[in-house]
């Protein structure tokens, strides 16, 4: 047998003469510290999972995480009830703000904030989450919009916007067959009781930035005992929308976002921001 | 605490409080409305929270978070109130949580909500129906105790003339022995720990768990349970003058203290009538009532409704024939007072059935 040729010298070649000088990568390296690795349940191009990190890296930051509580509503997002590192409290359809009013008022110290879809909170729980907010209660009420529903596989939900086809309105939402959608952040920033209230989207890098800032403020403020604090954020549905995975950031943005308009809506303490609020 | 003169809403609410109750959340309706003031007023006393919800649906939704971080927490309404609970009253048995729930009753036409439940799937409440003031006192109580060994909602069962009656009554905690700790509830520590707690009717686990357990699964665990409390729970009933009764008076609640003195008064008449007074009505005491039936020719039932408690009595003794002598009786306010409900047609509606057993006997 001949011997092996060796590749001529012009050759590009990786030096081999060192050790790494980090240790090969893990999936668990990938993973935020606040969430089980392994797969989950949600369809490709959901924009939930980024809002779901989001929260929970956020109240790590904060240093939050040790004692926080996530009550979840009943969609999509329950799936991640069974992968976050931070206690679960399981509401039933529409009614996280009052069970999540029932844990604070016991344990006062807690971070308690609410997962809920637009099905779950604008249609089913509407009322749950406003007189929450009036109440002033002191959690943190967290909307994932999507206008569809899409555990049931892309009904019209009451944060549809106008012309939004869904199985439910199939030439598109019309005003005078189908009302029109209510705009949650904006009704609730009316209330006394919320202090703050604002609006996200995880379609960009830059969205998810400014949405990992609304929800660090929201945390704080409740940390500091704020009041009711709520923070909406836009996430994409290619499935219940109907639409290519990858058209469905652009379709956020010219659909829904023209509609449920992103930024902060209302924060009580801005202007004091580095002497709010009231208690440690 | 001392020996006091004190209405049934008072007594219930009191006894709440000395049961180590700290949340209470309600929805004002007469007459479950007395019990929400009297906890608004005495609950802050004690550190605890009494919320004035804005509809049924969140005052069990909030009775339910406090429940879950461990506090021992109340809701309650009439009936009616709590048809709009249901949802709730059958999902607290999946979650496994240990609120209690007061029927402060319009009349008795709740025993199949109370016993059966309005709400979906298969599920039980423990139920509790006392008949006078010192015996709700106690029973709150036990209601608290039942609802925590069990991790289950027990359903106090009252009426609109418990909530106002005045009775003295000593209202002092009562320790019915040691119960498991609540290593369950949820108060946030657990988190950022890789071993977050979760208190779910639907799919209670996390990822890393060893064994992960679908819905199906979760659902597929209740029958065990219902089984268990059904079995550990020793179903309590009062009897009377049953040794040689031929005729067994069957009833519930306030009504059954008119069925007690109308028993007596027919003694003395010479009719052998006894009385059954169910007190558990889930799990029903079928025991007592056999016991009390057996030199018994038949068996009469009398409740404020079109009869729903006869089903249970007919079912613990099949040999005998039940009568019902009760019926719907209200008043023009329909809140609960009960035209019918006098001792003299109560006795003659014993006589009448008593005279009628003589005649099919012989």
């Amino acid at each position: 047998m001949n011997a092996p040729v060796p590749p001529p010298a012009s050759t590009p070649r990786v030096p081999t003469d060192k050790a790494p000088t980090r240790p090969a990568k893990l999936l668990d390296d990938f993973t935020p510290s606040l969430i089980l690795p392994g797969e989950h349940e949600l369809c490709p191009g959901c924009g939930e999972p980024a809002a779901m990190r989001a929260a929970v890296e956020m109240l790590d930051e904060l240093g939050l995480a040790g004692r926080s509580i996530a009550v979840f509503g009943i969609g999509c997002y329950l799936a991640f009830s069974a992968s976050m590192d931070i206690e679960v409290l399981q509401a039933l359809h529409g009614r996280a703000p009052s069970l999540a009013t029932g844990l604070k008022r016991v344990h006062p110290n807690s971070i308690v904030f609410t997962v809920q879809g637009d099905g779950d909170m604008v249609n089913e729980g509407l009322q749950e989450v406003l007189h929450t907010a009036a109440r002033g209660e002191n959690v943190t009420c967290m909307l994932l919009n999507n206008g569809v529903f899409g555990e049931t596989g892309g009904q019209m939900t009451s944060t549809s916007v106008l012309g939004q086809r869904t199985k439910t309105t199939l030439e598109g939402r019309d005003s005078t067959k189908h009302g029109y959608p209510i705009l949650i952040s904006n009704l609730i920033a009316q209330l006394e009781g919320a202090a703050y209230v604002a609006r996200g989207a995880t379609n960009s890098v830059g969205n998810v930035w400014q949405t990992r800032k609304m929800l660090k403020r929201a945390f704080e403020l409740q940390s500091k005992g704020a009041g009711f604090t709520f923070v909406e954020v836009l996430t994409m549905c290619p499935t219940g929308w109907f639409i290519d995975t990858a058209e469905a950031p652009d379709y956020l943005t010219d659909q829904l976002a023209a509609t449920h308009k992103l930024g902060v809506v209302k924060d009580l303490f801005a202007s004091a921001a580095e002497a709010a609020p009231v208690e440690g | 605490m001392a020996r006091k003169l004190m209405e049934g809403s008072e007594a219930i609410a009191a006894g709440m409080i000395a049961a180590g109750c700290r949340f209470f959340s309600g929805y004002p309706m007469t007459p479950f409305t007395e019990v929400l003031e009297y906890m608004g007023k005495m609950l802050p006393g004690v550190g605890g929270t009494c919320m004035n919800a804005e509809s049924e649906l969140e005052a069990i939704g909030m009775a339910w978070g406090a429940a879950a971080g461990g506090v021992r927490s109340a809701t309650g309404s009439v009936g009616q109130g709590l048809s709009l609970m249901q949802e709730s009253m059958s999902e607290l048995v999946y979650a496994r949580l240990p609120v209690v729930v007061l029927n402060m009753a319009r009349s008795q036409g709740d025993y199949f909500q109370s016993t059966r439940g309005g709400g979906h799937g298969d599920y039980r409440h423990i139920v509790l129906a006392p008949a006078d003031v010192p015996e709700a006192s106690r029973l709150i109580q036990l209601a608290f105790h039942l609802a925590d060994k069990w991790r289950n909602p027990v359903t106090f069962l009252g009426d609109y003339y418990l909530a106002h009656m005045q009775e003295t009554v000593d209202v002092a905690p009562i320790d019915f022995g040691e119960l498991p700790d609540k290593s369950w509830a949820l108060d946030g520590r657990s988190s950022a720990t890789g071993h977050a707690k979760i208190i779910s009717p639907v799919k209670p686990n996390r990822r890393n768990n060893p064994v992960f357990v679908t819905y199906g699964e979760h659902l597929m665990g209740l029958p065990a349970h219902l089984d268990a409390m059904k079995a550990g729970i020793e179903p309590m009933a009062e009897t009377g003058f049953c040794d040689d009764a031929e005729l067994v008076v069957v009833a519930y609640g306030t009504p059954a203290r008119y069925v007690r003195l109308v028993v007596r008064k027919l003694r003395e008449e010479g009719l052998k009538v006894g009385f059954v007074r169910p007190i558990t009505l889930w799990p029903f005491p079928r025991e007592a009532i056999q016991a009390a039936s057996r030199q018994a020719k038949a068996l009469a039932v009398f409740e404020l409704n079109t009869g729903q408690m006869v089903d249970d009595v007919a079912l613990s003794v099949r040999h005998l024939p039940v009568h019902f002598i009760g019926g719907m009786s209200f008043d023009r306010s329909a809140f609960g007072i009960a035209p019918d409900m006098t001792v003299n047609n109560v006795a003659a509606r014993v006589r009448d059935c008593y005279a009628q057993m003589e005649k099919e006997v012989a």
